[in-house]
């Protein structure tokens, strides 16, 4: 014979198992729901705050493989590297238009600028970017020279620049232009100039 | 120095030392495939008293090819075709089909060997297309690609023949007295009908056709010594005696239509052989698993770039220059690979070769150095060793540039950040061929390539004094 609080026992401990079950299965759910924005390719252009300018963003040309010098207004954050991250993102945006003379895929994306070191800024991009970039020499190029141009002439001292991807070392953008390096903005500017 | 383990140093300076041995023996047996796609020579080599070739080799260029070994089957898939064969069987299955080969099939070293002489057979079923094999010499013709020759002699004074082909043409032109004979190497010529024809004049009095070891050959017999020229953007060679070819003042002689020739034969690399040759490395860009830009769905720019080399390899021979190819075939490199070898091979050039779908004509780099930190006095960082050479690499690019553009190629000098071209210790260009009026077709097209492969070269020659030399 069984003892009835060992029942009673055995019978709660299962309640609370299946419960718990139940409270999981649920947690799993939400979990999931919360997840499946972030996980989105698209990315979220962040709020442009602030007084507009004009800037000049430097256009890739993948025709005449040159960059174009282009003014224009946009509103810019009060932060040194809020303003570079909106700079960079102003110029993604011309590029993500249809019948861009650069294009580049719609979920491209700047993550993250980092000023790190007087005169030296690292750009860190997201994966959509280079997995999604054309692969070329003149084209991974272009896109090299008008992120660190733009950067180098709205962003007072600027001197290097590194690229990331996923905030990781990357060996090449999409098989051509060398990530591992520091690029050099008076290199570039000078043989742009060429 | 990044690290390279011992393995992969001794795979890459044994395909050093085979493509020198391949350079060294270039009078070896082979065959020459002429296509709508690549013009391209493989090797042949005698077993049993037959010749035989390897499929794989044959079958690269042409499309996508890969082989498996698994014992003493060998298995083969091309595009989306696959055939069966047995080593020391002559029964193989081809598509689904079954197929005797004329002696037993042959592995050696991975590599499956078929007899030559089964070419006329065997490829249609792989290619799809009809293929005309002149087996005596080693010529193989696939679809329909052929360059007619016409000889057509004026006998007014001075006498000269004109040979008229149906496409350009860049045959290797030697003399010897009474003769002028012209080797045709990377040319599809066909045979003009006959193997001979006399001319009833008393200069000029015969030329002759022939055909061995993957090579047509055309000589001319006179009474005088004669010379060529080309003209017609080399569609037409004037063969004219030497000592009426030169107007009295010394210009350049004159086509029959009064036209100027600006380049007068025999071509540098048949003037007389300088002791000394520069040693161009030719790096065709990606390869084995690193597969490049997709140049379009079937296309990858692997192939592109190899093709291109080859034709590149011609024509810089062709120049007198020696060549070495990084790659002669399927075969992954890494990036430092490619550095170190062309470092050890000590050349006075490194070309590196791309290709792109998009744009047009030509683009030519030569390397944006990256910030290179503190001086290490006469020491560079293995990342900017192209730096004390960087000038020269420019004034090469700008030659290429050049040539290009005289032969209405759009091209364009720059720099990139592209690597290996800044770790190699010579001057170092990299070339990347978008496409021209015919789009992304142009990029397989071995006309198109061969344009751009002429210009580079003669680019190339334009500057040979300002780069390193090879005893």
């Amino acid at each position: 014979m069984i003892p009835r609080s060992l029942l009673i026992g055995v019978a709660v401990l299962l309640a609370v198992v299946v419960t718990m079950g139940v409270y999981l299965h649920h947690m799993r759910r939400q979990a999931g729901e919360l997840a499946s924005p972030a996980a989105s390719a698209l990315p979220v252009p962040p709020p442009a705050t602030g007084p507009t300018e004009t800037v000049t963003l430097y256009v890739a040309d993948d025709g005449a493989g040159i960059l174009r010098p282009r003014s224009t207004q946009i509103p810019l954050p009060g932060g040194r590297q809020q303003r570079a991250e909106e700079l960079l993102r102003a110029l993604l945006r011309i590029y993500q238009q249809p019948g861009s003379a650069h294009p580049l895929a719609a979920a491209s994306d700047i993550r993250s600028i980092y000023l790190v070191d007087p005169g030296a800024a690292v750009i860190d991009l997201n994966a959509a970017f280079a997995d999604q970039h054309r692969s070329g020499i003149l084209s991974e190029q272009l896109t090299v020279n008008s992120l660190v141009e733009t950067l180098a002439a709205n962003v007072p001292g600027i001197q290097r620049v590194n690229i990331l991807v996923e905030g990781k070392r990357r060996d090449t953008l999409a098989g051509h232009a060398d990530l591992t390096d520091t690029f050099d903005v008076a290199t570039i500017m000078q043989a742009e100039n060429q | 120095m990044p690290f390279i383990t011992t393995n992969k140093t001794m795979a890459v300076l044994s395909a050093i030392v085979v493509l020198l041995s391949a350079t060294l023996f270039a009078d070896e047996k082979h065959l020459s495939v002429y296509s709508p796609v690549a013009i391209y020579t493989v090797p042949v080599i005698d077993r049993a008293g037959r010749e035989y070739i390897g499929l794989l080799e044959l079958l690269e260029p042409l499309g996508r090819v890969s082989s498996e070994s698994q014992g003493a089957r060998w298995g083969l898939r091309y595009n989306a075709l696959n055939a069966e064969f047995v080593a020391g069987r002559t029964r193989a299955k081809i598509h689904g089909r079954d197929f005797d080969l004329p002696a037993p099939f042959l592995v050696e070293n991975a590599r499956g060997l078929i007899p030559l002489n089964s070419l006329n057979e065997v490829l249609p079923r792989f290619i799809g297309t009809a293929v005309n094999f002149h087996e005596s010499a080693r010529r193989l013709f696939i679809g329909g690609v052929g360059t007619q020759v016409s000889f057509q002699l004026d006998t007014n004074e001075p006498p000269h023949l004109n040979l008229n082909f149906s496409a350009p043409v860049n045959p290797s032109i030697s003399t010897e007295p009474g003769r002028l004979r012209m080797v045709f190497k990377r040319d599809p010529i066909v045979s003009p009908g006959s193997q001979s024809i006399s001319f009833d004049n008393k200069v000029i009095t015969q030329a002759s056709y022939s055909e061995n070891n993957g090579d047509a050959e055309l000589d001319i017999a006179a009474n005088e010594p004669l010379m060529a020229s080309f003209s017609n953007t080399r569609k037409t060679i004037i063969v004219a005696p030497v000592q009426r070819a030169t107007a009295p003042n010394g210009s350049a002689a004159t086509s029959g239509n009064g036209e100027q020739n600006p380049s007068l034969m025999p071509p540098p690399a048949n003037a007389a052989p300088t002791p000394r040759r520069t040693l161009v490395v030719v790096d065709p860009a990606h390869g084995g698993d690193e597969r490049g830009a997709a140049l379009t769905d079937a296309i990858p720019e692997k192939n592109v770039t190899l093709g291109f080399a080859r034709l590149l390899r011609h024509e810089l021979e062709l120049r007198n220059f020696a060549v070495i190819l990084l790659r002669d075939g399927d075969t992954t490199l890494t990036l430092d690979q490619r550095a170190n070898a062309a470092n050890v091979a000590q050349g006075g050039i490194y070309v590196s070769l791309h290709a792109v779908s998009q744009g047009t004509g030509a683009g030519v780099y030569a390397a944006l150095l990256p910030v290179e930190g503190p001086s290490n006095g006469p020491f560079h960082t293995w990342n900017a060793a192209q730096a004390p050479v960087l000038a020269v690499s420019k004034i090469v690019s700008a030659a290429i540039v050049s040539e290009m553009q005289k032969r209405e190629f759009p091209a364009r000098a720059s720099s990139a950040s592209l690597r290996p071209l800044n770790n190699v210790l010579m001057p170092a260009v990299a070339v990347e061929l978008a496409p021209g009026d015919n789009g992304a077709a142009d990029l397989i097209s071995a006309n198109y390539q061969q344009r751009a492969a002429s210009a580079i070269a003669d680019g190339l020659a334009s500057v040979r004094d300002r780069l390193g030399v090879q005893q």
